[in-house]
């Protein structure tokens, strides 16, 4: 190798390059770079030892090469050989080439570990620097395990170098950042924090990345870095500009340190200590002072850097909340700044005012600005701007200028982005809501919204208005009126047909005096409507004709000669068809009682939180979402299951159809009792009976389930399941009653009554939930009927009632006796007067298996008796009933025939009652 | 149909761009530099589809040819339409390279406005194109009225590749049978695939109209005279040696399919000058003119040692000529030995591979080359692929085995006979893809 002039230049790379550059195709690239790679490979292997010049070329070479997107698989040992030595720009190259190429080889990790031992453990700094580099560029597992515990002493040792401490402090963020796990807090957290009062401002900055980061991670280690970071803020903002020399950008003392600091302050509350916050507070009123200082220079660098300072510190005080006299007066810089040439400017004023109207000390402050903001709104070009305006009025409305801003809002929807409008519609309504005093105001502001931007009205948005309307009557006239009108125009939103028709179809009567708007005239206005509109929207049209049959006899005939059409009766859609067939038969066959009663005004619905709300949260995601909105969450939540129970509008009558389930909720909700689906209904439109008499019926065939066995489930239906678990011991017995709500709402006031004494149950049932009884029970004598279960518990608004038999049976108080053949037969020879006998001849219900039959009796609760009748295939049984008065000793014998699939059943006992009942209940069983 | 057809240069710069179709629009050309000549992958499919809008493409050189369309065509057709237009660009400029597009743009734009009529290809004759769209300037003037006429008449005639009235001194005609040979072969030495593509080129410089008769060893031909002949085994022996099976052949337009799908003799009115008159390929019975026997050691992890011994087969008196071995090398070679007895050898490093030339070599030869390759130890465990050795050669005979029996012209108008054209053949065996693996 000739000795070429050494220095930074090496020629042959540039020459590679520039043939790089040159070549004209892919392919000649290539070709080009085989020959290279040839090259380095022959040199590599050469036996000559390639000198440090030459092996630095080459690895640039191969490095250059890598960038292009080729492979290299060869080099890195002479990178690392590199990194041993003592020119600074070979050993620069070498960890270019390993914090670029580096793969987790082990050998080779090892190498470059020790490697950079042994230049962190030099005491030349830039070799201290570059290694500090290369762990921070790779960043990788391994190399934390080498260094974290190295770094940190590096860091904090006293006699370390101000530059190698720069760049420690930022390896070590990389480190924490990369595997915090690995980086233990030791001993030297409090040294580091002790950095912040460094000399040398380049090592401030460094540090305070790092101490922000893991302060964010564990705020109580590092607390002491508060004032501290306060008395060096203190020290930069009073200093002149020319104090800090190196660190003064276009004028502005270190920007970049102060901003780090503003924001470390913004992990921790304010500080306690009252000389530290007087200091604080004395800098944030410095940092403002000095906004509204003339600029010192007019490059755009210089505002920069202002302005971020300020920013910060606006961002500390509204973090604070805590000084009211700060916040107005970051309020009025902001408001300054509303009207800056600078867009970003005018940006970030307006997302940092949103938060500033939510602090109690500066609402009044902001509401001051809002002509500008309005005219933000109208004026601005770009429209994330016109979006934070949108954010930011409905951040500052209150009661006092709802209405203004209400207004511009809506006038400003009209030429509204398409991205935001519906966003818009949202905030207005739920403005328009939340500061209502006179509810035709609300009325109108709706109305208004749905004809400007119907379609950007979202379901939620009508559901409310209707909810609205129909809770408060002082609106109901006013609202009636009002959709009348809007339903005039010519093309009206397809939204707006819908609150009409429910509206109409509700309060049309108390517009029906005025001849103007007569029931007829009504009706013709509505069903003009009727054909330009969707299916869901027809569906509730016709509901609201039913409705004015019952409101207006005398529109009757001709509603029903519109239902009777084809178009309507014959409609190919299902949902339409049904209610033109159904409402038609309602109309003709139902008195005008029946027809009062079933198309009464809607009842009110429960007061809850605002579905818009909920809606609106939704489409701003998570992070955007201020406090009051967030607890209003919760509570959305809570009575979400509770929404399902309100009634549609037609109440019991028509199909649970979307379109109708005005209140958003996520399924149909159960009208009644009955079962949900479109078929049963049907019948019961046609049906007399109350819905609560089908569920009503008396459990007999779950009772005579329970002669033979004590545990299982006694009833179920859609709502309600009830187990029963019961156990008998003599005369005295114990059932345990489950009562479980099947449905997600709750049962209120529930309550079982019984001819038995109980305990009481809890009068609520919640959805989903369990509640236990337990009922003691003394057999005092003999007996027949079992004591009625009468359940009664109000699911949404129907009153539920259920009566049951519960299954006590005189047969649950046997007690088994066992005797021998002979003994039996005595005393069944004893007991055999006619009337103490009770036989019965039954057909088998089931089969006759052995097995099962043993199980039953058993079951009885008598002792079965082996080897006592002479014939294998009969049964003999002996118990005897407990109860108070007496004992009632018992024989059984029942006797199968296979063939004919019969039984006949033979008891005798002391007591002609007690053989009857026995006889009778077990008869049932086989 | 052809929507339009557009000219690249390496870079994906538009040289030529004819529309011929409205459902083709300016995005297309976009379309296919983005999607095609800037793909990332190195292989690229000749037949790309875009936005339901399908991209043929030949390359020529750094030169990208592509035919747009919207429909669902023959692509077959469209591919030979191309090359027919990579032949007559040659035969009008030579050499298709950026420079010589774009200093004949307006021949070009021309010849596409003769060749394709809204989008149907048509005449592509280069003999007859150059009749009338010529290079020379305006030649209309030297032109008589009556040989414009010729033109139109010879062009929509019956027989648009050929005009009357041409006259020769001496009637002469050149024949070469084109072939080149493919192999890809075993380390053992089987045969994995052979085939032979061949082409019979001709140059004719004949008076008048004159028809012409092509006969060939072909073995359904020679099959069928050896039946209507004299049967003896002897005759049938040899002639089924020196019979050939061609597995399929297209021909020139000049060629009358109907005489050969019925008698499967070859007989035609050539066009003047040069034209291409048959190709046809084979698979059965294949002179493979080299034998190639590599034979690599690995030497521990930083040597290999490779020996390949190429042996010439056919026979001593014929001479092969242009020789070339490729012997690739693996990736991390750090330097390569090479002694060879005959010829050059040297290892190109640009090309990852041992280069071998030979200038000349007789049949029955054999030569032989051996190398030291040292490797440089890498981080990387794969295994070195071990690509098959290629190599190059021309032969002076087919290596299918194709002979020409007889070429008979007649002219029944002018005065010459068969005996009296002057008839050259030439036989050309190149290499395709001749590879072993070793």
């Amino acid at each position: 190798m000739p000795a070429v002039s050494k220095g930074d230049g090496m020629r042959g790379l540039a020459v590679f390059i520039s043939d790089i550059r040159n070549c004209k195709s892919k392919e000649a690239e290539i070709k080009r770079i085989n020959k290279e790679l040839a090259n380095i490979r022959s040199k590599f292997k050469g036996d000559k030892a390639l000198d440090g010049y030459s092996k630095k070329k080459y690895v640039c070479k191969l490095l250059f090469i890598f960038l292009l997107g080729h492979d290299i698989d060869f080099g890195h040992m002479e990178a690392v050989n590199l990194l041993s030595s003592n020119k600074y720009t070979e050993k620069q190259i070498g960890y270019l080439f390993i914090s670029v190429l580096v793969n987790s080889n082990s050998e080779l990790i090892r190498l470059i570990n020790n490697a950079i031992k042994n230049d962190l453990s030099s005491r030349n700094p830039t070799f201290m620097c570059l290694a500090l580099h290369c762990i921070a560029n790779v960043g990788s597992r391994e190399m934390a395990e080498a260094f974290a515990g190295e770094i940190p002493r590096i860091l904090v040792a006293g006699d370390t170098m101000d530059s190698v401490k720069q760049s420690a402090a930022l390896c070590l963020l990389r480190l924490y950042k990369a595997s915090p796990d690995l980086v233990l807090m030791g001993e030297w957290t409090s040294r580091v924090v002790h950095l912040l009062n460094d000399q040398h401002m380049g090592v401030v900055t460094a540090a305070i990345s790092l101490i922000t980061c893991l302060s964010s991670k564990n705020p109580d280690e590092f607390k002491t870095c508060v004032s501290l970071a306060v008395s060096r803020l203190s020290r930069i903002v009073s200093s002149a500009s020319t104090d800090l020399q190196d660190y003064t950008y276009y004028f502005v003392p270190a920007p970049w340190l102060s901003c780090k600091l503003l924001r470390l302050l913004q992990c921790y509350p304010p500080p306690e200590d009252g000389a530290v916050k007087g200091r604080l507070v004395e800098c944030l009123e410095t940092i403002l002072n000095k906004a509204q200082e003339p600029p010192k220079s007019k490059k755009v660098q210089h505002s920069n850097a202002k302005n971020a300072i300020l920013f910060e510190a606006i961002s500390l005080i509204i973090h604070y909340d805590s000084e009211p006299n700060l916040l107005v007066r970051a309020c009025n810089q902001l408001g300054q700044f509303l009207q800056h040439r600078e867009t970003n400017l005018r940006y970030l004023a307006l997302e940092s005012m949103c938060t500033l109207a939510s602090s109690e000390f500066s609402h009044e402050a902001v509401k001051t600005h809002i002509e500008t903001v309005i005219n933000a709104l109208k004026t601005e070009r770009d429209v994330s701007v016109r979006q934070r305006a949108a954010d930011l009025l409905y951040a500052m409305c209150d009661r006092s200028n709802a209405k203004q801003i209400v207004a511009e809002m809506l006038s400003y929807l009209e030429t509204a982005d398409y991205s935001i409008r519906e966003e818009m519609v949202l905030k207005v309504a739920i403005l328009a809501e939340k500061y209502a005093v006179d509810y035709s105001w609300y009325v109108d502001t709706i109305l208004n919204l749905i004809r400007i931007a119907g379609d950007y009205v979202s379901e939620e948005v009508w559901y409310r208005v209707i909810q609205i309307v129909i809770n408060r009557d002082d609106v109901q006239g006013y609202a009636a009126k009002t959709v009348f009108e809007a339903l005039q125009a010519p093309a009206c939103h397809e939204n707006m047909v819908k609150v009409g028709g429910y509206i109409l179809g509700e309060f049309g009567n108390l517009i029906a005096g005025d001849p103007r708007s007569s029931p007829l005239v009504q009706f013709n206005l509505l069903h003009s409507k009727f054909h330009l509109c969707s299916v869901p929207t027809r569906a509730l049209l016709l509901s609201a004709y039913i409705k004015f049959i019952n409101l207006f006899p005398e529109t009757k005939a001709t509603i029903q000669e519109v239902l009777r059409s084809d178009s309507q009766i014959r409609n190919s859609d299902v949902e339409l068809q049904q209610r033109a067939v159904e409402y038609l038969k309602l109309s003709s066959i139902a008195s005008t009682d029946v027809l009062a009663t079933v198309l009464e005004e809607m009842p009110p619905f429960p007061e809850r939180e605002s579905s818009i709300l909920a809606k609106l949260k939704k489409k701003k995601g998570p992070g955007a979402v201020s406090v009051e909105l967030e607890d209003g969450k919760e509570r959305g939540e809570l009575n979400g299951g509770g929404d399902r129970g309100v009634p549609d509008l037609t109440n019991a009558l028509s199909t649970p159809s979307p379109s109708a389930d005005l209140l958003g909720l996520r399924s149909a909700a159960p009208v009644s009792g009955a079962a949900p689906s479109a078929g049963s209904l049907l019948v019961d439109v046609f049906s007399e009976a109350g819905p609560a008499a089908a569920s009503a019926g008396v459990n007999d065939d779950g009772f005579l389930r329970f002669v033979c066995k004590n545990n299982g489930v006694l009833f179920e239906n859609q709502l309600l399941q009830i187990g029963i678990k019961s156990e008998y011991r003599q005369n005295l017995g114990r059932m345990y009653l489950f009562y479980g709500n099947k449905t997600s709402v709750q049962f209120v006031s529930f309550s079982t009554t019984l001819n038995v004494q109980t305990k009481t149950v809890e009068p609520l049932v919640e959805g989903g939930a369990q509640v236990q009884q337990v009922i003691n029970i003394e057999c005092l004598t003999d007996f027949v009927d079992a004591p009625l279960l009468n359940i009664k518990f109000r699911y949404g608004g129907a009153l539920q009632n259920i009566s049951l038999k519960l299954p006590v049976t005189i047969n649950k108080f046997f007690q088994p006796t066992e005797m021998a053949a002979a003994d039996f037969f005595q005393r069944w020879k004893q007991l055999s007067q006619p009337q103490q006998e009770a036989q019965k001849i039954f057909k088998a219900s089931h089969g006759m298996d052995t097995e099962v039959l043993k199980a039953k009796l058993l079951g009885l609760g008598t002792a079965l008796l082996e080897n006592v009748d002479p014939n294998p295939e009969n049964y003999v049984c002996a118990g005897v009933i407990q109860t108070k008065a007496q004992q009632v000793g018992c024989l059984l014998r029942l006797e199968p025939n296979a063939q004919a699939q019969m039984y006949r059943l033979t008891l005798r006992s002391s007591k002609d009652t007690v053989s009857q009942r026995v006889c009778d209940l077990l008869a049932e069983q086989f | 149909m052809i929507g339009g057809l557009f000219i690249y240069n390496h870079k994906g710069e538009v040289l030529i761009s004819r529309v011929y179709r409205d459902d083709i629009g300016r995005n297309a050309v976009d379309a296919f530099r983005v999607n095609v000549i800037h793909a990332r992958q190195q292989v690229r499919s000749p037949v790309t589809n875009i936005a339901r809008t399908s991209f043929f493409h030949v390359k020529r050189s750094n030169i990208w040819l592509a035919a747009v369309t919207k429909q669902n065509v023959n692509a077959a057709m469209v591919f030979e339409f191309l090359y027919k237009m990579c032949d007559v660009m040659a035969s009008y400029f030579g050499k298709i390279s950026e420079e010589n597009i774009k200093n004949n743009f307006v021949l070009i734009y021309e010849l596409l406005d003769e060749i394709l009529d809204f989008g149907y290809p048509q005449n592509s004759e280069t003999g007859a194109l150059k009749t009338f769209i010529t290079q020379q300037g305006i030649k209309g003037q030297f032109q008589t009225k009556e040989e414009q006429s010729q033109i139109t008449s010879q062009v929509t005639g019956q027989i648009g590749w050929r005009r009357e009235g041409i006259k020769y001194r001496r009637n002469e005609l050149f024949l070469d049978v084109l072939e080149s040979v493919n192999l890809l072969m075993s380390p053992q030495g089987q045969v994995l695939s052979a085939h032979v593509s061949g082409r019979v080129v001709m140059k004719s410089y004949l008076s008048g109209m004159p028809e012409c008769k092509f006969g060939m060893n072909d073995k359904i031909v020679i099959d069928k005279a050896g039946k209507g002949g004299v049967t003896n085994e002897a005759g049938k022996s040899t002639s089924g040696k020196q019979s050939i099976a061609i597995d399929d052949c297209t021909f020139n337009q000049c060629v009358r399919l109907s005489k050969f799908d019925s008698e499967r003799s070859i007989s035609f009115i050539p066009p003047d000058g040069d034209y291409e008159l048959m190709r046809y390929r084979t698979t059965k019975d294949i002179i493979l003119p080299f034998r190639v026997i590599p034979l690599v050691r690995e030497v521990g992890r930083t040597k290999l040692e490779v020996k390949v011994v190429i042996k010439s087969n056919f026979k001593p008196s014929l001479l092969a000529q242009k020789i070339e071995v490729r012997i690739p090398t693996p990736l991390n070679t750090s330097g390569v030995q090479v002694i060879c007895m005959k010829g050059k050898a040297k290892y190109k490093a640009s090309e990852n591979a041992i280069v071998w030339k030979i200038k000349r070599m007789a049949g029955m030869k054999e030569s032989q080359i051996s190398a030291e390759i040292e490797l440089l130890p890498t981080n990387d465990k794969k295994k070195w692929a071990r690509p098959p050795i290629s190599m190059n050669f021309e032969v002076p005979f087919a290596p299918s085995g194709l002979k020409v029996r007889y070429l008979k012209v007649f002219e029944s108008k002018l005065n010459y006979s068969d005996h009296d054209v002057v008839k050259w053949v030439r036989y050309i065996g190149r290499s395709g893809i001749y590879e072993t693996r070793c």
